[in-house]
């Protein structure tokens, strides 16, 4: 077998601490990179000279990480986790040439236990979008920078959308071009992709992963998670990026257990929701069908499920979209062209703003910068953002009260598979119902997961999501890995 | 028609933390441009704040000496506006919920005691600050102030004319400074004041339309730009104008304020929670811990100085304004010498030779042992007070004591009644007009006799001493 196919746990089991051994990891992913990533396009830079060559350089910087229990690991990053020395642009014009002079916290932790950064991923521009289509590396003036010539590709129908806005990091881990990946997860963009690409995907609680150097989105939102080809990576991977951090302050001090100790193949007794809510007119036929037989083989295994319901559901994307977009305005800001990233030239100060910002962002950047903008303004404040901020404890009471009922819930991850791509390009609210499943876990602050379900009728992989209550991590992985270890389908790979 | 003013003040002072308020760089001024930065205060994507727990403390301290109510909850806001200056292109400040609100102060206002409101003072981080200078390609930015913490002060409009906006600012200034958590030095930018000012016909209950004045670099700036606005403004009323609601900028050199936007122009600045700081209680334990270790503000300090040391309102008010003025001033009494004989040489002499040489009480040499030591050579009669009077610069300058000075020169009091006999004789012979005189009964000739004797002896002579002999030897004339 490939290097390239092994998962987190092969991978460490081949290099054991191996240098060599570590290269011919790289250089096997290389390989396979060259192969295909010119048909999947999930990758926008290779190393902080940009070219792939690079790779080789940073196992070999790393190698002083000898013994090291995670040495020679390659993780790849979605392009908003900032790398010290090495370009992170959030797949955005205004970000071109953006050299951050720092690491991420979670790159720092990465490289501490001997793994270090393969490669960065394509994304939605600043996360706004879910299919990886808003990447300004679409465009073709931007092309040198990637392999392929257009956006990110459903490894199992170069035709479809990765999803996103983790699109790249969740179609190289599905397309064997990565180990695993690291992606941010703000309304399902770890999830939805990982569901479309049919790997694991996992948005863990609000505050148990250090978002400083994650460029911000929503920042009462936004997590970075793993996407894997396994529980068992997911388990592992967030074990080494989690715990509390000193520089955000919305990291939350609670110890991190052993994940992997999770990894128990039972589920006898649990309690399983099914939220009413969610199973309604309009979800595709075939993911339903998938999810009605995960809730079987769940059963079978022993699970209960209970109904319950999650009344103010209806109101979710609409909330998400007010304090999501009101968040960004303000986050984004920042790109004006003063201190770093492109700037227009010319003119006073003021028409450098508004032409640096109008050049800089795209469509939907500016779309969502001028909903937030206009949400927080005097007169619609009320109205808008504080009302949703209401709504939104609303339904953090929901999903409270249905934990009082059962242990997990269940639920799709996407009410449907990987659309075509150019399908939603032109109606952003099909678009933004792309997450309406995902959007939940978000506002509510807690972690779910989404792994491997089944097909539809087209050979499209479906994702279930699994939710528990705040740093109940744990639970996600025994329930999620009960699942995986009694079906086949995250052992099929896309035809490459 | 009389008319009367009706006065706010914000005042934007500087914490002086080692620290940032959000990361950990360093406060200190005057570094090197852009040296004392970090992604946190550079505002670089992906970076986060983290509050400075000393920053919260000094507010705390303030809001307590302030006479104010201490939030339980400590919760910030964003600002949300573009400029250069202001790397994140917003400002994380406190809206609704600020650290501290509803106190007072006092002040003295036409000799009695008046409180002036403040409706909230909440902490806030300062901005970076545009270079111009020698700069002919466009403006270069400095972010070393960016994230220095500020507390912005914001008063009821319970002042009533420019002298009582003077005093405030006086009494806030001089609190702060007790409490040592700012400098105070508005030519660094340490302290900062803005001013809103309306007019109405006096006794009227409704009130006039405001203007807010920026740009006022020093408290006789506030005072002078406020007088000009209250004429301008009763000016516009009685002409029988409408004053407009606009920020206006206070032009010192030219002495009048200029129009810098209107209310149509004014920014949105679409505050929101700021979610990178989770809000947080202030625990009372915190609170009551930092009250009982409040220092002896200067009214407390005042009415203590009056009660123990018999000073008058008018000397203890000018002691306790400065902090280290009081505590030399007590140092100097508790060294042994007289309360009032050490108030008169600190508001005389001192303060004199001080303003005469720019000196200031952070920069001052002098000990106050060198001055009860002073005080002391007079008491004893060792020297006169004329003498002392011209040595006090030279100690502060040479940084020597007053007995050292006084041996070095040879300035010590003659009290030798031979040698002032010597004297006192020689002045009598060579001015015989005078002595005749004063046997014609014109006492006045005793003083120039007097002048005479001193001046021979240049000064040193023991006053006491030699206008006993003096008498006695009229008398036998």
């Amino acid at each position: 077998m490939d290097l390239y196919n092994n998962t987190i746990t092969d991978t460490l089991d081949f290099i054991r601490g191996d240098k060599e051994k570590a290269t011919s990891v790289s250089d096997s992913l290389i390989t396979r990179i060259k192969n295909i990533d010119s048909k999947v396009g999930a990758y926008v830079s290779f190393s902080p000279d940009k070219s792939i060559k690079g790779i080789e350089q940073n196992v070999s910087l790393d190698a002083a990480k000898k013994g090291a229990p995670f040495f020679g690991l390659p993780v790849s990053l979605k392009d908003n986790i900032c790398t010290k020395g090495w370009e992170t642009t959030c797949s955005s014009n205004i970000l071109q040439g953006y050299i951050p002079p720092y690491n991420a916290t979670v790159v720092k932790k990465l490289r501490e236990k001997g793994a270090f950064i393969f490669a960065k991923c394509d994304m939605d521009e600043f996360a706004f979008g879910s299919s990886c289509e808003t990447s300004c590396y679409n465009k073709r003036a931007m092309k040198q920078k990637k392999l392929k010539d257009g956006p990110a590709s459903n490894p199992w129908d170069l035709n479809r959308v990765t999803g996103g806005s983790s699109g790249g990091s969740a179609a190289c881990v599905a397309a064997q071009e990565a180990i695993c990946a690291l992606g941010s997860d703000t309304g399902g963009s770890i999830r939805q992709p990982a569901a479309l690409c049919g790997v694991v995907g996992l948005k863990p609680t609000y505050g148990r992963v250090s978002r400083y150097g994650l460029i911000a989105f929503g920042s009462s939102l936004d997590q970075i998670g793993p996407l894997t080809k396994t529980v068992e990576d997911s388990a592992i991977l967030l074990g080494i990026i989690a715990g509390w951090d000193q520089k955000d302050s919305t990291s939350l001090n609670v110890p991190v257990p052993d994940y992997t100790k999770s990894l128990i193949d039972n589920v006898k007794g649990l309690r399983i929701g099914i939220p009413r809510e969610y199973f309604i007119e309009g979800i595709n036929s075939d993911v339903k069908k998938v999810i009605q037989e995960a809730i079987e083989v769940y059963r079978s295994l022993g699970a209960s499920c209970v109904d319950i319901s999650l009344p103010h559901t209806d109101y979710s994307v609409s909330v998400y979209y007010i304090i999501a977009t009101a968040e960004a305005s303000s986050n984004l800001a920042r790109f004006d062209g003063v201190e770093y990233g492109f700037r227009h030239e010319g003119g006073d100060l003021h028409e450098m703003y508004y032409e640096t910002r109008n050049r800089g962002f795209g469509h939907e950047a500016k779309r969502r910068i001028l909903l937030g903008t206009f949400v927080l303004s005097a007169g619609y404040y009320d109205a808008y953002y504080l009302k949703a901020q209401k709504v939104r404890t609303l339904i953090v009471n929901d999903f409270s009260d249905a934990f009082k009922k059962c242990d997990v819930i269940l639920t799709p991850t996407s009410p449907t598979p990987a659309f075509k791509l150019g399908e939603r390009m032109s109606d952003p609210l099909a678009m933004y119902l792309s997450d309406i499943f995902t959007i939940p876990a978000n506002l509510a602050g807690i972690p779910a997961i989404s792994i491997p379900a089944g097909f539809s009728r087209d050979g499209l992989p479906i994702g279930l999501q699994l939710l528990a209550p705040a740093f109940c991590e744990d639970r996600l992985f025994q329930a999620a890995y009960t699942f995986e270890q009694n079906t086949e389908f995250h052992k099929k790979r896309a035809k490459l | 028609m009389d008319y009367e003013a009706v006065i706010g003040l914000e005042v934007h002072v500087q914490l002086r933390t080692d620290s940032k308020i959000f990361c950990g760089c360093s406060t200190k001024f005057g570094d090197e441009p852009n040296s004392n930065t970090c992604p946190v205060c550079l505002g670089l994507p992906g970076a986060l704040p983290v509050l400075n727990k000393k920053a919260l403390d000094y507010a705390i301290k303030v809001g307590l000496a302030l006479n104010c109510h201490i939030a339980e909850r400590l919760k910030f806001d964003r600002k949300n506006y573009f400029y250069p200056d202001l790397p994140k292109a917003y400002q994380i400040s406190q809206y609704d919920m600020p650290i501290s609100y509803n106190g007072y102060i006092l002040i003295e206002a036409e000799g009695v005691e008046k409180k002036i409101g403040i409706t909230r003072a909440h902490l806030e981080e300062d901005a970076g600050k545009l270079l111009h200078e020698g700069i002919v390609d466009g403006s270069y930015v400095d972010y070393n102030r960016s994230g220095t913490p500020l507390l912005e002060i914001v008063s009821e409009p319970d002042i009533a004319n420019p002298k009582e906006a003077h005093e405030y600012l006086t009494s806030l200034k001089s609190i702060l400074e007790y409490l040592e958590v700012s400098d105070c030095n508005m030519e660094e930018g340490s302290l900062r004041c803005d001013a809103n000012i309306s007019v109405r016909p006096k006794g009227s209950k409704k009130l006039g339309t405001k203007t807010e004045i920026k740009n006022l670099n020093s408290f006789r700036a506030v005072a002078r730009a406020l007088e000009y606005e209250i004429e301008r403004h009763t000016d516009e009323i009685e002409a029988g104008e409408k004053i407009i609601q606009e920020t206006r900028l206070w032009n010192d050199a030219k002495g009048i304020t200029i129009s810098m936007r209107g209310k149509e122009e004014a920014h949105d600045y679409r505050y929101f929670p700021e979610p990178d700081l989770v809000p947080f209680t202030v625990s009372r334990e915190t609170t009551s811990v930092i009250g009982s270790g409040l220092p002896e503000l200067p009214r407390e300090r005042k009415i203590r100085f009056m009660k123990d040391y018999q000073l008058s309102d008018y000397d203890a008010g000018i002691l306790v304004q400065d902090k280290k003025m009081a505590q030399f001033f007590e140092d100097c009494v508790i060294g042994g010498v007289e309360a009032k004989q050490v108030a008169n040489w600190i508001h005389s002499e001192l303060l004199g030779t001080m303003n005469a040489q720019g000196i200031s009480w952070q920069s001052l040499s002098l000990k106050p042992s060198d001055l009860a030591g002073l005080i002391k050579l007079i008491e004893s009669g060792k020297i006169s007070g004329k003498i002392a009077k011209e040595i006090l610069p030279q100690m502060i300058n040479a940084g020597k004591s007053a007995q050292k000075i006084v041996e070095e020169k040879g300035l010590a009091q003659v009290s030798d009644e031979g040698v002032l006999e010597g004297l006192v004789d020689s002045v009598i012979a060579s001015n015989p007009r005078s002595v005749e005189d004063f046997k014609n009964g014109k006492k006045k000739s005793l003083g120039f006799l007097m002048g005479q004797i001193m001046k021979e002896s240049k000064g040193k002579a023991n006053p006491q001493l030699v206008n006993k002999i003096l008498q006695e030897k009229l008398k036998n004339i």
